[in-house]
């Protein structure tokens, strides 16, 4: 979910000649090397490295190796290739690739990674082919190659045109062209890139075609549940299934070690039936005695109490520039302000809950897995079947939703247990239930802000000390707790004369890990809340206040970081421009209405929006949220939209109604009844405005939240007068 | 205990516990996988089915109360997905990861069969106990007020704007 992109740089070409049905075949093979922070090398977010096919029928097709899930990779990756190839984008084939660690390096999906990381090397892959096309048309007819041009999947020249089909098989023999030389086509030149076109997988998601991994059906597979331990980190001591097995259906109970090794996996007892309803019920008659574990007496209060203590005591310095603290000792109380700001761990709560189907034999085994991280999958069934990597075959289905959940292994890992033991294809199935209170939640985190402005209105210093339940220090002890946690932190978009950046983990049995947008849901609410507050005592307006500290012409990196891309605060600047400007900031509001505006830098991604809400007798209305984004180059603007769209409702969500609390060591909600969402009567309009842009392509999937939750409270702010610092929002905070 | 019952059209028996709830018998029995699990305690909408023209919450209707009446699945809307209101769906670009699609559809059809000239707002409260986690609500408004009036594109125009947002 995290990582910064570097530059792609090819490596490897390969050619190969395909003896499949179609005969000879035009294969290009591509891949880029990512660079990593250190937290995130486990597990890894992988590099793009996909295949493109060209066959005698002329079909193209192109095989992923990243994974649909609802994000509209399945149409923007075909655009691209289209756009070089000279077809449309409807005639290229997707098709996701098998999971081989050999034609495909690593195949995750995460990071709002996909497009961003899949844009030169497509295009490039796509020049290639085209030029080699070009190339074997044009001595077919002895002409120049620059005389001929490619339109419609063939080669043209005058009024001669041959197909990619008839070309593919003497294309097939020439030399890959250096990928560093290929034309590719200029922006200007684009007909497909930039234009909306309707995603591809939208048809099936509106019959039932569409499979997702629940409805894999492999003949004569059998279902399973998991009784895990309620608090976290608890194990088995005995159990006793008598009951459990005189209910129809039932094939096999037995116990399933917990996991701690490459995967956190946490055992338990698996029930195995003829139906998944069948389990279900036979597992609410078993009888178990678990042993609560090391964390059975931690909850929301207690972690709450260690926050606080961490933050009142001294702690670990991250970064310290200029002297802040001695500037905020100084500052006059009018000119100082200090705020404490409170983070709830958050499920994923993605539709579909955890899953996988699996059937280990004697000599190979194969998955079935909604998961954002095929070759963790084919790791960890490989660990437990004994098998190697390669006897492992992992089908990639669709997943309704990911939100970073199915990241991790722990659902193939315990499916891959229980298919050890039963000779039969086994589909495991968590029930809500077991997805709310067994997710690798958002961290909790609590943040402690103080900061002053001078009699100019310049931010005179910023200190931010905080703690969070660490998502390195739960995966990876080696790397720095903070690694996980500081986001944008350590890229301080706005001026500030002394800045210092504190920082020391919490403990806690509670396991987190990636939630949508990561690090930057955390800090963009506490910054962009911040930040307000701070033009507020500087008596500016919070929008003319922000473009003021963004300066002009700044490149801010992350000085912890060498391979840090840089925030080029002029992009960040023309989105708070135009977010403004579509939603008439500034001008005047009705009775109770007021407006918010914040803006946040993650994944290379530069998003402002302003909310507008109306609050009327302590009941809360949003009017309106308008967004702006620069993502660079946008490949197909609808589904940039939706994503945007997607990610707001997300975060508005996580500031208005969900939560994870916890009690006795385990999650307190279960089940949607009690973490609620917002629904459509809550949904305010959303317009989503995208900045014209010739840049390469940056991530949508996440940045799109982080600013949602300040812009939220800023008005609220703006409106009621009272700094909601604690979300989600609770009943009384603004009667 | 033998139930028997008609499902899209087709007569269909079925053999499991009487208790076993319609979402389990057509996903797992009848292979009808378009019904979705989500919650389990009727909280989500993802296993919307109708009922003998009723939307039902199949994750806890028992089997034994279908007996002898008329199910429909996301699968016997059409067979071509020309139900105006798939055709509403797809014209809105409505779904993202697509899971919840199915009952969100279905609750929508019987929904404007009930009301076929709904207001945006009435829209809102027929729809408002359906969840999106990838938070497709704006879409599905304007595409059930598209179903509704496909051929006037001026309203479509009017409900891509109209509001929500009460909190």
């Amino acid at each position: 979910m995290i990582g910064s992109v570097s530059k792609p740089k090819l490596s490897r070409r390969t050619l190969l000649k395909s003896a499949a049905t179609a005969g000879a075949a035009l294969i290009i093979g591509f891949d880029v090397p990512r660079v990593l922070k250190g937290a995130d090398a486990k597990p890894p977010v992988s590099p793009f490295r996909s295949w493109v096919r060209i066959d005698q029928a002329g079909r193209v097709t192109l095989l992923s190796s990243r994974s649909e899930m609802g994000q509209g990779i399945s149409t923007a990756l075909p655009m691209v290739l289209a756009e070089e190839l000279g077809l449309d984008w409807e005639d290229v084939e997707i098709e996701q690739a098998p999971t081989d660690a050999s034609l495909f390096g690593e195949q995750g999906t995460g990071g709002s990674g996909s497009v961003a990381d899949s844009w030169m090397p497509l295009r490039k892959a796509g020049a290639a082919a085209r030029e080699m096309l070009v190339t074997t048309a044009a001595q077919r007819w002895n002409v120049s190659p620059s005389d001929c041009s490619v339109k419609g999947g063939a080669v043209h020249h005058g009024a001669d045109a041959l197909t990619f089909g008839e070309l593919v098989e003497s294309a097939s023999k020439l030399p890959i062209p250096d990928f560093e030389r290929v034309q590719l086509k200029k922006p200007e030149d684009f007909s497909i890139i930039g234009k909306p076109v309707p995603r591809k997988d939208i048809p099936m998601k509106t019959d039932g075609t569409a499979k997702f991994g629940l409805d894999v059906r492999v003949p004569g597979m059998v279902y399973a549940v998991v009784a895990r331990c309620p608090a976290f980190g608890g194990k088995v001591k005995s159990f006793d299934a008598k009951d459990a097995k005189t209910l129809p259906g039932i094939i096999d109970v037995f116990e399933i070690p917990e996991v701690r090794e490459g995967v956190h996996s946490w055992g338990g007892v698996a029930v195995v039936a003829d139906t998944t309803w069948n389990a279900m019920q036979a597992r609410k008659k078993l009888h178990i005695d678990w042993d609560l574990g090391p964390h059975a007496t931690e909850s929301s209060e207690t972690l709450r109490k260690q926050f606080r203590k961490i933050v009142d005591e001294p702690m670990k310095v991250v970064l310290n520039q200029g002297q802040a603290d001695t500037v905020i000792s100084k500052a006059p109380a009018d000119k100082k302000v200090e705020a404490d700001y409170e983070l709830p761990f958050q499920a994923h709560a993605t539709m579909e809950p955890m899953n996988c189907t699996v059937h280990i034999r004697s000599d190979q085994a194969e998955v079935w897995a909604p998961a954002q991280g095929p070759e963790w999958i084919q790791q960890v069934v490989s660990q437990v079947s004994g098998l190697p990597p390669n006897k492992v075959k992992v089908n990639i289905t669709l997943m309704g939703g990911g939100f970073g959940r199915r990241y991790q292994a722990d659902f193939a890992l315990e499916a891959a247990q229980i298919a050890k033991r039963v000779p039969k294809p086994v589909q495991l199935v968590w029930s809500r239930e077991d997805d709310m209170t067994h997710d690798y939640y958002r961290p909790a985190s609590y943040h402690r802000l103080s900061g002053a402005v001078d009699e100019k209105g310049n931010i005179a210093a910023w200190r931010h000390r905080s703690t969070s339940t660490s998502i390195a220090d739960y995966f990876d002890r080696k790397s720095p707790p903070e690694s996980s946690e500081l986001g944008c932190t350590l890229q301080m978009p706005y001026l500030a004369q002394n800045y210092k950046l504190e920082y020391t983990k919490a403990e806690s049995g509670v396991p987190r890990a990636w939630w949508r947008s990561v690090e930057a849901s955390v800090i963009g609410f506490v910054m962009e809340s911040f930040m307000d507050e701070l033009a507020h005592a500087a008596g500016v307006d919070p929008y003319q206040f922000r473009l003021d500290k963004l300066g002009s012409g700044r490149q801010v990196k992350n000085p912890l970081e060498a391979h840090s891309v840089p925030l080029d605060a002029d992009r960040m600047k023309a989105v708070l421009q135009l977010a403004a400007q579509k939603s008439d900031w500034g001008k005047p509001v009705k009775s109770g209405q007021g407006r918010g505006i914040a803006c946040h830098y993650s994944f290379n991604s530069y998003v402002a929006n302003v909310v507008e809400a109306t609050v009327s007798g302590g009941a809360l209305k949003l009017d309106r949220i308008v967004s702006a984004v620069d993502i660079g180059t946008a490949v197909n603007p609808e589904g940039v939209r939706a994503q945007v769209e997607s990610a707001i409702v997300y975060g508005l969500t996580a500031a208005l109604k969900s939560q994870i609390t916890i009690q006795d060591g385990h999650a307190v909600q279960a089940n949607f009844n009690q973490f609620t969402t917002l629904s459509m009567k809550e949904t305010p309009r959303l317009e989503v405005h995208i900045m014209p842009s010739t840049l390469p392509p940056t991530g949508i999937g996440e940045p799109g939240l982080p600013p949602v939750a300040p812009a939220l409270m800023n008005a609220l702010f703006a409106i009621t007068g009272k700094r909601i610092r604690r979300l989600p929002l609770k009943q009384g905070d603004l009667a | 205990m033998a139930v028997t019952f008609e499902v899209n059209g087709h007569s269909r028996t079925v053999d499991v516990s009487p208790d076993t709830p319609l979402l389990w018998v057509l996903r797992d029995t009848l292979n009808l996988t378009g019904t979705k699990y989500g919650c389990g305690i009727a909280a989500c909408g993802a296993c919307t089915v109708h009922i003998n023209g009723e939307p039902q919450r199949s994750c806890v209707f028992p089997v034994s109360a279908v007996s002898g009446k008329k199910v429909t699945t996301i699968e016997g809307l059409s067979p071509d997905r020309s139900h105006p209101v798939q055709q509403a769906w797809i014209a809105e670009q409505a779904p993202q990861c697509g899971y919840c699609q199915s009952g969100q559809i279905m609750t929508a059809v019987a929904f404007l069969k009930k009301n076929p000239k709904p207001t945006a707002e009435e829209v809102d409260n027929a729809m408002s106990n359906n969840i999106c986690r990838c938070g497709t609500a704006q879409r599905i408004r304007a595409a059930v007020l598209r179903a509704a009036k496909e051929t006037d594109r001026k309203h479509v125009a009017t409900a891509r704007n109209a509001a929500g947002g009460e909190i």
